[in-house]
């Protein structure tokens, strides 16, 4: 086929790659400008989330390669393992803010809504991710909490599934399985902030005293959504 | 243990069991709820703080 034919539209990786070209265009991907309304530090913790993210990962990969006596009996692997809990403190942390922040932002609006759930569920993921690790330490702290959480599992049916006395499968659920689902949902939480833009604060000027064009519309039947269940129109400072 | 091993170690005496507080069926360590004042700190704290630069974006935008 020469460059100048078109593609046979039945090409699945033809659709695949018009889909995704129609729902995340490269200047929506990679935007060169964010709304004014993002210059506040309450926009900052989404980043510094995945900012914490990073150095866990690169730390824990660190970690993984080397092993439980590194970490353990070495002056290096003592700094990677510090790395590696105080880059977790400060995960939960910034994303703990992150979430009060979207909370009472009502980040769900203007279509939003699987942005906030992808968010959520991230949240939720991560929680066993980090159990996991704890029990994983190959240590006194390790044996402690995995005794306490094996009566807290057991309680609710599930220790059968999950032994967390049991390091293997500790392990694995804390080095790949775990840590692919948080991967791969803050991934999809990223390209869906791209795709619906950076939830704008809500108006509550216009909520409170409406303007006289939005009463004039208001007694004649609502005609549109207000303005903040819209998606973002990119307005660049 | 030499004074700099020591002063390295930890600002706080770490070598006894955890302080708790609690309140009916709430138990939290004294830790934990000193990382969650820090939250709320934080939390406020990126609500109040003028941002670097932002007064200059939105008076360019208008």
């Amino acid at each position: 086929m020469s460059a100048t034919e078109t593609p046979p539209q039945s090409s699945w990786t033809v659709k695949l790659r018009e889909r995704a070209v129609e729902a995340l265009p490269p200047e929506k991907l990679l935007p060169d400008g964010q709304p004014t309304y993002v210059a506040s530090w309450i926009y900052i913790f989404g980043v510094a989330s995945i900012a914490a993210l990073v150095c866990l990962i690169a730390s824990g990969s660190i970690l993984a390669l080397k092993g439980p006596a590194w970490w353990h009996y070495t002056s290096v692997g003592h700094f990677f393992n510090s790395i590696h809990l105080w880059s977790v403190e400060i995960f939960f942390f910034v994303m703990v803010v992150h979430l009060w922040g979207k909370y009472w932002m009502a980040a769900w609006r203007g279509g939003r809504t699987r942005v906030w759930i992808t968010g959520a569920v991230t949240f939720l993921v991560a929680v066993p991710c980090a159990l996991t690790g704890y029990v994983s330490q190959q240590n006194f702290d390790a044996q402690w909490i995995s005794t306490q959480a094996k009566d807290g599992l057991n309680s609710v049916g599930v220790g059968a599934f999950f032994n967390v006395t049991n390091f293997g499968q500790m392990y694995s659920y804390h080095v790949l399985l775990l840590p692919l689902a948080v991967v791969a949902l803050v991934a999809s939480h990223v390209l869906l902030v791209r795709r619906h833009g950076v939830v704008p604060p809500i108006d509550l000027k216009s909520r409170i005293t409406p303007a006289p064009a939005a009463a004039a519309a208001g007694a004649a039947g609502r005609q549109g959504a207000p303005a903040d269940t819209q998606p973002a129109s990119g307005a660049r400072s | 243990m030499s004074p700099v091993t020591t002063s390295l170690a930890a600002i706080f005496n770490l070598n006894h069991s955890a302080h708790v507080v609690e309140w009916h069926f709430i138990q939290l360590s004294v830790a934990n709820l000193v990382v969650i004042a820090l939250m709320f700190v934080v939390f406020f704290a990126a609500l109040l703080l003028p941002f670097p630069g932002a007064q200059n974006r939105r008076k360019g935008r208008s």
